[in-house]
Order: structure tokens, then sequence, then C-alpha cells
């Protein structure tokens, strides 16, 4: 069956007969009740309550109900500086999390590391272990740069396929859930990434 | 509060055997402290603590140093007879001083409101011997502090009722305050680097080459 034509299906619905697609349909209950993990890592987290707060107030968004329990989240929200120490927990965490899941990193430290990129003992950013869908730089991002990436990850959901070469990665039994935790070794996190999420950036001289 | 001197010639007065040496500190803060030898360190340490006149019950800091092997040059002044002529000559003797470690401890008075008083501990050197008495008994709130310099540092204490890695993991076995400390290699490309990550840099990736110089026409 091809797609409905936009003009017949707004003239139906201007007569009373509402024509919609399964697709659209688990897409917007999906986008509009994203339920985040309640967890913080440093002073990200700050700004993370404050988007949970009144006045910023996230649940205008759907996302009020943070989880206590990866089991009944949604969203993990990366918020602050990701030691190598916690790094483990965080990706054993996001394994534990029910698919559909999504990833936000917020933060410089959580995308890169930030001010602690050059040190030992901060991971150079969670994307090296686990896959994410939306960074927000800032040091610490404002609250309203986060509404702004919970949107952007909102529309990313609403573009999700559910059938088709280029279905969700959550539809996809070939495509991972869970990926490998890192083990504490003798002078650094082993493996220091993960190759088939994250490959360090490549210097061509042109 | 008396002087370093004072306190210094009452420990002697009283533990027989203490050695003791005021280290001078040359920088704008000028807070001379005592270094004291490890046989009698809790010993001293209790005196501190439990001498009415000080009574020392306060530590409120505790770090660590690490001094690495070095040479000191000293040059002195020397009459010497050049060509039948005496002539005052410079000679420069230097000295070997092998690396150790030391652990430093900022004790203040709560009930006199007086302090600080600095008292260090030396190890005999920054490998196996790389240890001296804890002080956790006398004063509790060196507990996290002795494990953090036993995981940065390396220092082991002696008598610490729970040494264990505080900061990094149990398996980790560097310690990454130490001047020699190497952290693990992963370098990646950033666009603005500076300093230390310049030279991390010009390691990971080739110098682009000359451009060829352009002939004059």
């Amino acid at each position: 069956m091809t797609e409905i034509d936009e003009t017949l299906r707004r003239e139906l619905q201007r007569q009373g007969v509402w024509v919609t697609k399964m697709q659209d349909l688990y897409n917007w209950g999906r986008q509009n009740s994203i339920w985040p993990l309640q967890f913080g890592l440093a002073c990200c987290a700050i700004e993370m309550i404050a988007t949970a707060a009144s006045r910023y107030d996230i649940a205008r968004f759907g996302g009020e109900v943070f989880r206590p329990s990866p089991r009944q989240a949604d969203l993990m929200i990366v918020a602050g500086t990701v030691t190598k120490k916690m790094a483990p927990q965080i990706v054993r965490l996001y394994n534990q999390m029910a698919d559909p899941k999504y990833v936000i990193a917020m933060g410089a430290c959580a995308i890169s590391g930030g001010p602690f990129k050059q040190g030992y003992n901060v991971l150079k950013g969670i994307d090296r272990y686990i896959p994410v869908d939306v960074y927000i730089p800032g040091c610490p991002p404002r609250p309203e740069a986060l509404l702004h990436a919970f949107m952007e990850l909102q529309r990313k959901i609403d573009s999700q396929k559910l059938t088709g070469a280029e279905k969700a990665m959550h539809l996809d039994p070939k495509q991972p859930s869970e990926f490998p935790v890192p083990k504490f070794g003798e002078h650094d996190l082993e493996p220091p990434a993960n190759p088939d999420v994250f490959q360090p950036p490549k210097l061509e001289r042109v | 509060m008396e002087s370093l001197e004072q306190i210094k010639a009452r420990i002697e007065a009283v533990i027989p055997g203490a050695k003791i040496d005021i280290v001078p500190n040359p920088g704008p803060a000028n807070q001379r402290s005592l270094l004291i030898d490890n046989d009698h360190a809790p010993a001293i340490a209790k005196f501190l603590r439990d001498d009415p006149t000080l009574c020392l019950d306060f530590c409120s800091n505790v770090t660590g140093i690490d001094w690495l092997d070095r040479t000191v040059k000293k040059t002195a002044k020397i009459k010497k007879i050049v060509e039948g002529i005496e002539q005052e000559v410079d000679q420069i003797t230097e000295e070997k001083i092998p690396g150790y470690l030391e652990a430093v401890y900022h004790l203040y008075s709560i009930t006199h409101k007086h302090g600080p008083v600095i008292i260090r501990m030396r190890t005999a050197d920054r490998a196996e011997a790389a240890r001296v008495p804890s002080l956790t008994p006398l004063w509790r709130s060196a507990e996290f502090q002795e494990r953090e310099i036993f995981d940065l540092y390396g220092i082991r204490f002696d008598q610490h009722p729970d040494l264990r890695r505080i900061l990094m993991w149990d398996e980790f076995e560097d310690h990454p305050m130490r001047k020699d400390y190497r952290e693990p290699d992963d370098y990646e490309w950033e666009p603005t680097p500076h300093d230390d990550v310049v030279e991390k840099a010009k390691q990971h990736y080739p110098q682009r080459p000359a451009e060829e110089k352009l002939k004059p026409s």
C-alpha cells in the first residue's frame, strides 16, 4: 500500500475521519512520555534537577517521571563527569535498560572528558562505550539546553521507522542492545574504548 | 604558641632518642616544619596531641610529596696555587640525594586556637621501603587522607586500620601523583593542542611535510 496523500488526509480529517499510520501513533506515544533514569554524576546533575523542577518543568515534554530503576527508564541522561571508576557501572546500567533506549550526553565532561580530558582518571567521553543520541555542550549546560536536547530527541524518535531497511535500532534484531562492560585494568580501563561504537577522529592532511 | 625550636627542645627532653630536624621553607609563606624520625613518630605525635600547652587536637590536612633523585651542586671558593700564584678558584661539588617520599601533617589546636604545627615524615626510598607509621590511631581525621596518599603516592602506612585505595580502583597499580607517572597513552586529536598536548600530538601524528620552496619566476 502506498502512503496516503497529505491533501486527501486533510480533507478526510475535515470530514471527521481521522487517518493515521501505526508508525506515527507509536512514535507519538513514545516521544511524549520519555522517562529518564534518575541518576547524576556531577554539577550537570544540578542543572538536570533544575530542569525537572517547576521553573523549567520538563513535565511539559512528558519527561517528568524520573525512574530510580533502569528497567523502567527510556532515557539515560549522562549528567556530569564520567570517571574511569564509574564508567563500567554506567555501561551496566545502560545494558539493564529495556529497549527502546536513548542516551543524552550532557555537558563537556560526558561528551569528551571536558576540562579533565588530559587527566588520568576521567573517561574521555561516554560515547567510547555506549551509543549517544544527543550531545549537549556546555559546562554545565543551562536547563534550556537540556530541554532543547530533549526536543531534539523527540524529533529523532518521531522520525524513526518501524519497518524497512532504515528501521529503528531497537527493532533490528541484528543490532546490539547491550555493550561489553569495560574491566578495571592495571593502568587503564580494558579496553580503553569499544571499537564497535567509537573510533578516534583521524587527521587528514589536505 | 611556642616556636618550633622550643617544641623541638621539649620533645627531645621528653622522648629520648627522638631525632627532629627543622625544615626551612624559603618560600613567601615561610612555614617551617618539623621532620620527625619514623621510629619515634607515634610517640612524638602523641606528645604533640596530649601536651597541655600545645594540645594539637586537630589534624586538618595530610599531604604527600614526591622527591625524585636529585643532585645538588655546591660551589665553594678554595685557594689554589695556579702557576705559582695563589688564586681563589670555584670548586663545584655534586651531592647525589636519592629520592624519597614525604607525608606532611598540618596540626591545629581547637582548644587553644593556635596552629598550624607542621610535621613531616620521610620514607627510606621510593620503592619497597616507602613506608611510614600511620598517625590515624591518634587523629582519626587522617584515615582517609592517608589512604589517599597510599593511593596516589604509594606510601604504605604501618598500623593504618584500613589501608586500601580510596580514589582509584583496587586493580590499579600505578601511583598517579608521583612525578615519574605516565598516564595511559590514549591521546586523540583535538583542534587546539597546547603545552604537553602539543608534544603528545607530535608523537601521534607525523609533521606536515615542508612545502617545496617556490622558485622565483
